[in-house]
């Protein structure tokens, strides 16, 4: 069949098929990992298999003597700054004195081939004394640091309203996330090759490639105009690559050895090379009066940052903030404090900090709900933010707020789970395992509603840049945009054909040549602040050609318009296409878009802080096998804010993408650790949904609010799913079992073995845990 | 590294010579790095995500777990082979697009064979059959909704 | 060449004489995992693919001789899932579509994993392994053949030639306990054959100690309890003396799949539900996909 998928250019509100969608179905976009250069080499790490130890000595000797290897280095050979990190750098390129967590990078080899890289790095020994690793994150604060810089990574107090403030109905849990991988399935991989100016270029898939570049200057002590990074393809995101991977190592091997050098990570090197989500141990204490109107939260959250600090502050932020959910909670008493350990670094991941405390607070209002004797819909709509509403922060909700209007459509949507007794085997809790009884499987439907900022805040002047050039009737974008699957490169596209009335719109590889910072694929920003950047620099590209024609016509530009791509004059005599009008010209603009300024928190959390909130709902309906545990989620429905939709084909796949990732921390993934030991880094045993355990995603509504003060109306739509969901899923297996299940993931112990004390997993609060005022 | 060896696989109907090759090489190994054809993808290298999945002999296998010294005399047909030519995508590619299901598209080019390969097998197949071929296909970007209406419109397509 | 692809059993003999360590290799879903994360680095390796007499079944009487190369999408077939319900069953379970379309019943057995799908079926069937050598062949059990986790009694130039399982024996019933609903490896798995001849129950439990288990004190108990005649179980309270039998018989441990708690009662639910299905007379007879009424 030949099809010329060229011809469906559209503009914004439609299903337009990504620009980049036929080199990958054919298999020939050239994903990181496929990357090659005449010459090149194979690089590897050395990784400390402790999660804590000194290093007394490294001795490369045995790996230089293996034929083919051609370079090995240590932290020796880090000529400028040793240390790299998001927040501030903290992290050892390759450690000198002491490990601090399983994985942590102390050397690097590069050889002829990868076999012999691998052999070579195994060569390499280190002499480590392994010491007692810190790994509980509620007494990391008091323990012998970690870290010079302490072991508190990050602190944020929220109070407001009257701290003294009660209400006749008191709910208390603790509740507990364990920690989550992003595991996108593309392996962390690039290809540095060294430039005839003594500089580098770095062709990797990463989020962030201007916060990349400026790492790497550091360390490796360049000019910012020697380093320069290409995004390759990139196979998934979701926050494991906003921090640096492979980028100083593999360009210090390039440098040295005068080849192109390649990284390519193993599965097992992926989960133990990137950061992950936090685990959160959350204490929550809800007080509401007899109407089920809340009154006050008191909640101390605990996050485990790992051994490093990467993006640990906005999540603390995020947690602290979105705490109490999308309710108007007026008194407030929360702590959030992400501390360091000896565990895994933790950072970036979709949804970073909403999703452990949406948990929470979802818990806390069903179990209020029960408590009053209330319906758990109910409770919710009663206290739902509306707009003029405050947060607990202090900050008045001034845009889209459809919180009750993304409720209602949810719960009001038809349940389209079948009937249980119609139900194929395969499609019964335990699957083609065929475990399950039917007279012993439960059905339950719980919901989740969730508040999610979106893009960065907290006084950080975030911002993005894109330039629009128009020659010859040909559009061409410049944005340094990562494109990690979300299709932010259609969106560009059809952004472009709206403003300009062009069918030809070009992009640019993205690269930190020649274009400033875009800013990170993360927070849900980039269709906001990238979006509104490519926006605003063909806006300015279409005001240069309707100053052209102003000119040639002698019509002055107020007297101009412009209609669909077709700039007209009033009279009718003018009417020439945009592109028409800029034939022999060439038009250039350059835009750094910002969103509108937001304030620092100050001392109890009160401030300014967010630009724009999204809201999303979720209901799922689940089975479960109570006497095995086992669980099948058999529908989920959701209703998401979205402001406007921009390609409602890829706003769905962010949707059922999400839900996926929310439904895998609910039921089947976690990274297990044995005293800061990784048990599980591997896809055998790091579980991620399949096709037979995702159900259909029912989407009940898209609210489409216009956001003011969004450049296109549109919010941001990767996170929200991700956070809502979690909590559906749980609520309905709590329902389906009458059991409290206070951690996600859930397991099958938790539910079979409830109640005999051999679950096995911390059910219970650790110690008592005073919320400070 | 022990000493390499020759040997010569059929691929997409064509006969391949690899030279001077570790003996513990995979056929995703070698496909990527020696044959020039990088489209079958390396996510996990244990079988356990499908993204390096081939037909050897008409079967789908995932080309992680193939000796590639050990897949001579075998016909494999890879991502590359299933496309039809230049400037043509075959009806599975095709769908996955008008669908949207490719996001990242790691997955993807696995998810093309397997399609391809249910489909020979099974023309018909019920909601829960696709479910349960590809349930040895990950995807984290998708949640796997456009992938299955995906092949539903290949299914109406072929049938109607 | 150090990668050798004999055509038959007597070139398989010959190679492995001039390479006493070569490496056996038949679907490589096992050992290929560990060449790829570079636990293993084979010198030589004996490919199994073209080997035609592994690769074929046959119908001895009333046995069914599974060469070692049958792979597991070929034990899920019709014609090979009537013989062998539970194997059929079982195979289901295993990996993906890919790994069955190459993993191999031989394979399944030389990793002689304690969590291995096959296991317990070739062990509640009383399945003969049966090798081969230049110095000939050797019938073992299942029990003979698996002597630790990941260790069984081939000898040097030794490989698993077939295996031998009764055909259409009673009714069958494997159960596989995995915290996902595809693609798992089990956290516990149970076969269970009632043998209406025999007027015995057999009960073979998976990933619950080194390597599987008979529950030799369950299947006594059991097999006294039940009244053959009628299929069926007179008092129901038996059921749970059955699987607490089964419970004790188990030898779980701890580790990051699972507890040995969970995995203990685990095994006690599967096999009681096992045995609730054949009693009923709903388990499988060879056909798959039947929804199974309680």
């Amino acid at each position: 069949m030949s099809i010329d998928l060229g011809v469906r250019r559209g503009r914004l509100g439609e299903s337009v098929a990504r620009p980049d969608g036929i080199p990958k179905v054919r298999g020939q976009i050239a994903f990181s990992s496929d990357m090659f250069a005449e010459g090149m080499l194979w690089g590897h790490v050395v990784r400390s298999p402790h999660p804590a130890a000194r290093i007394r000595a490294i001795d490369v000797s045995g790996a230089l003597k293996i034929p083919g290897v051609r370079a090995v280095l240590t932290f020796d050979d880090v000529p400028g700054r040793k240390t790299y990190g998001l927040d501030y750098p903290d992290q050892p390129v390759f450690a000198w004195d002491c490990v601090r967590y399983m994985g942590e990078a102390v050397a690097a080899v590069a050889a002829d081939h990868p076999e012999t890289a691998r052999r070579a790095a195994a060569a390499v020994v280190v002499d480590y004394v392994p010491t007692e690793p810190l790994t509980d994150s509620t007494i990391a604060e008091d323990a012998e640091p970690v870290h010079p810089l302490g072991n508190v990574l990050h602190r944020q107090k929220v109070r407001s309203g009257d701290p003294d403030a009660t209400g006749v109905a008191v709910v208390e849990g603790y509740y507990e996330t364990g920690m989550q991988d992003q595991a996108p399935l593309g392996p962390e991989s690039g290809l540095a090759v060294p430039a005839e100016d003594g500089g580098i270029d770095l062709y990797i898939a990463t989020q962030w490639l201007h916060i990349d570049q400026e790492q790497m200057a550091a360390c490796l002590a360049l000019p910012l105009d020697k380093v320069r990074v290409h995004l390759a393809g990139v196979g998934g995101s979701f926050g494991a690559r906003e921090d640096l991977s492979m980028h100083i190592q593999i360009c210090l091997l390039a440098l040295r050895t005068g080849r192109p050098v390649k990284i390519s990570y193993s599965r097992e090197e992926s989960f133990l090379g990137h950061v992950h989500r936090h685990p959160a141990k959350m204490w929550y204490r809800h007080h509401a009066d007899a109407e089920g109107r809340l009154v006050k939260l008191e909640a101390k959250i605990i996050l485990d940052g790992g051994a490093y600090q990467s993006s640990s502050m906005a999540v603390v932020m995020n947690a602290a903030c979105m705490s109490p959910g999308p309710y108007r909670m007026p008194n407030a008493v929360v702590e959030a404090v992400a501390v360091r350990t000896n565990n895994p670094p933790c950072g970036a991941m979709r949804g970073f900090g909403a999703v452990q405390t949406c948990f929470a607070h979802e818990a806390q209002m069903d179990k209020l709900a029960d408590a009053l004797g209330m319906d758990r819909v109910e409770i919710r709509l009663r206290n739902a933010l509306k707009a003029g509403d405050a947060l607990i922060t202090g900050q008045v909700l001034t845009g889209a707020t459809p919180v009750a209007e993304v409720l209602r459509t949810c719960t009001a949507a038809p349940m389209l789970a079948g009937d249980p007794a119609a139900l194929a085997e395969l499609e019964l809790p335990g699957g083609a395992g065929r475990t399950a009884e039917r007279g012993r499987v439960r059905r339950g439907v719980g919901y989740g509603l969730a508040i999610k900022n979106l893009m960065y805040g907290g006084g950080f002047d975030d911002y993005s840049t894109a330039r629009c050039r128009l020659e010859d009737g040909v559009a061409t974008i410049t944005c340094a945009c990562a494109e990690v699957g979300q299709g932010f490169v259609t969106l560009a596209q059809q952004i472009t054909r709206e403003v300009l009335g062009v069918d030809n719109v070009v992009l640019n590889p993205a690269a930190t040549v020649g274009i400033g910072s875009a800013g990170s694929t993360s927070a849900s920003r980039q269709t906001w602040m990238s979006g509104g950047a490519v926006q605003a620099a063909c806006l300015a590209v279409r005001e240069r050609a309707l100053a052209l024609v102003s000119a040639r016509h002698g019509i002055a530009p107020e007297g101009l318009e412009i209609v669909d791509g077709r700039i007209v004059s009033f009279d009718g005599e003018v009417d020439v296409a945009v592109a028409e009008a800029a034939l022999g010209e060439v038009l250039e603009e350059t835009v750094d878009y910002h969103h509108a300024p937001t304030e620092e928190l100050d001392a109890d959390g009160q401030g300014n802080a967010f630009v724009s909130f999204a809201y999303s709902a979720h209901r799922a309906v689940v089975d479960v096998d109570v006497d095995l545990g086992l669980v099948r989620v058999v529908d989920i429905t959701t209703s998401q804010d979205v402001g406007r939709v921009l390609n409602p084909v890829q706003l769905v796949g962010q949707i059922e993408g999400g839900t996926a990732q929310g439904l895998g921390l609910a039921v089947m993934e976690e990274i297990v650790l044995d005293h800061g030991v990784v048990r599980n880094p591997s896809f055998t045993d790091y579980i991620i949904p399949t096709t037979l355990d995702m159900p259909p995603v029912h989407i009940a509504a898209l609210i489409e609010e216009p956001e003011p003060g969004s450049p296109m109306g549109a919010k941001g739509a990767g996170e929200p799913p991700m956070i809502s969901s979690v909590a559906a899923v749980v609520a309905a297996i709590r329902m389906a079992t009458g059991l409290e299940l206070n951690r996600a993931p859930v397991r099958p112990q938790d539910i079979a073995l409830a109640g005999t004390g051999l679950s096995g997993g911390s059910m219970t609060s650790p110690n008592d845990v005073e919320v400070s005022k | 590294m022990g000493e390499l060896i020759d040997y010569t696989l059929r691929v997409n109907g064509r006969e391949h010579d690899v030279a001077e090759a570790w003996l513990g090489e995979s056929l995703l190994y070698v496909l990527r790095e020696r044959l020039g054809l990088p489209g079958s993808k390396n996510a996990c290298e244990q079988g356990e995500c499908g993204s390096c999945s081939v037909l050897m002999d008409g079967e789908l296998v995932c080309s992680c777990l193939v000796l590639a010294a050990g897949a001579v005399g075998a016909e494999i047909v890879t991502i590359e082979g299933l496309t039809p030519g230049d400037d043509e995508l075959s009806d599975i590619q095709t769908a996955f697009l008008a669908e949207g299901g490719v996001q990242c598209g790691f997955c993807t080019p696995g998810f093309v064979v397997s399609v391809h390969d249910l489909l020979e097998h099974n023309p018909n197949p019920t909601e829960l059959e696709v479910r349960e071929a590809v349930s040895g296909n990950l995807c984290r970007c998708t949640g796997y909704g456009r992938i299955l209406a995906a092949v539903q419109a290949v299914q109406q397509a072929r049938q109607g | 060449m150090l990668v050798f692809l004999p055509k038959s059993l007597e070139e398989t003999f010959d190679t492995l004489e001039q390479w006493p360590g070569a490496q056996l290799l038949a679907g490589g879903t096992d050992f290929m995992v560990e060449v790829n994360f570079g636990h293993r680095r084979p010198e030589a390796v004996v490919c199994l693919r073209k080997v035609a007499e592994l690769r074929q079944w046959r119908l001895d009487g009333d046995e069914v001789v599974l060469g070692a190369g049958v792979t597991f999408a070929e034990l899920e077939r019709p014609e090979l899932a009537e013989l062998l319900p539970g194997l059929a069953q079982a195979a289901r379970t295993v990996g993906s579509p890919q790994i069955r379309n190459a993993g191999t019943i031989g394979g399944n057995l030389g990793t002689a994993s304690p969590a291995g799908d096959s296991l317990p079926v070739l062990a509640a069937l009383d399945g003969r392994i049966v090798t081969a050598s230049r110095k000939g062949a050797r019938s073992l059990s299942l029990e003979e053949f698996v002597v630790g986790p990941k260790r069984t009694a081939l000898e040097p130039g030794e490989l698993i030639a077939e295996v031998r399982l009764p055909a259409r024996l009673g009714s069958q019933e494997f159960l596989k306990v995995g915290t996902r609903n595809a693609m798992v490896i089990a956290v516990a798995n149970v076969a269970l054959v009632a043998d209406w001849h025999a007027e015995a129950v057999r009960c073979a439990l998976g990933s619950v100690g080194p390597k599987v288990i008979r529950a030799g004190e369950a299947e006594e108990f059991i097999s006294s309890r039940i009244d053959w005649a009628a299929r069926a179980l007179p008092d129901p309270g038996d059921m749970e003396q059955f699987a607490a039998l089964v419970r004790a018989a188990a030898r779980p441990i701890d580790d990051h799949r699972s507890t040995a708690a969970y995995r203990r009662h685990a095994v006690g639910i599967c096999a009681q539900r096992a045995l609730g299905r054949v009693l009923a007379g709903g388990s499988a007879q060879g056909q798959e996909g039947q929804a199974w009424v309680s």
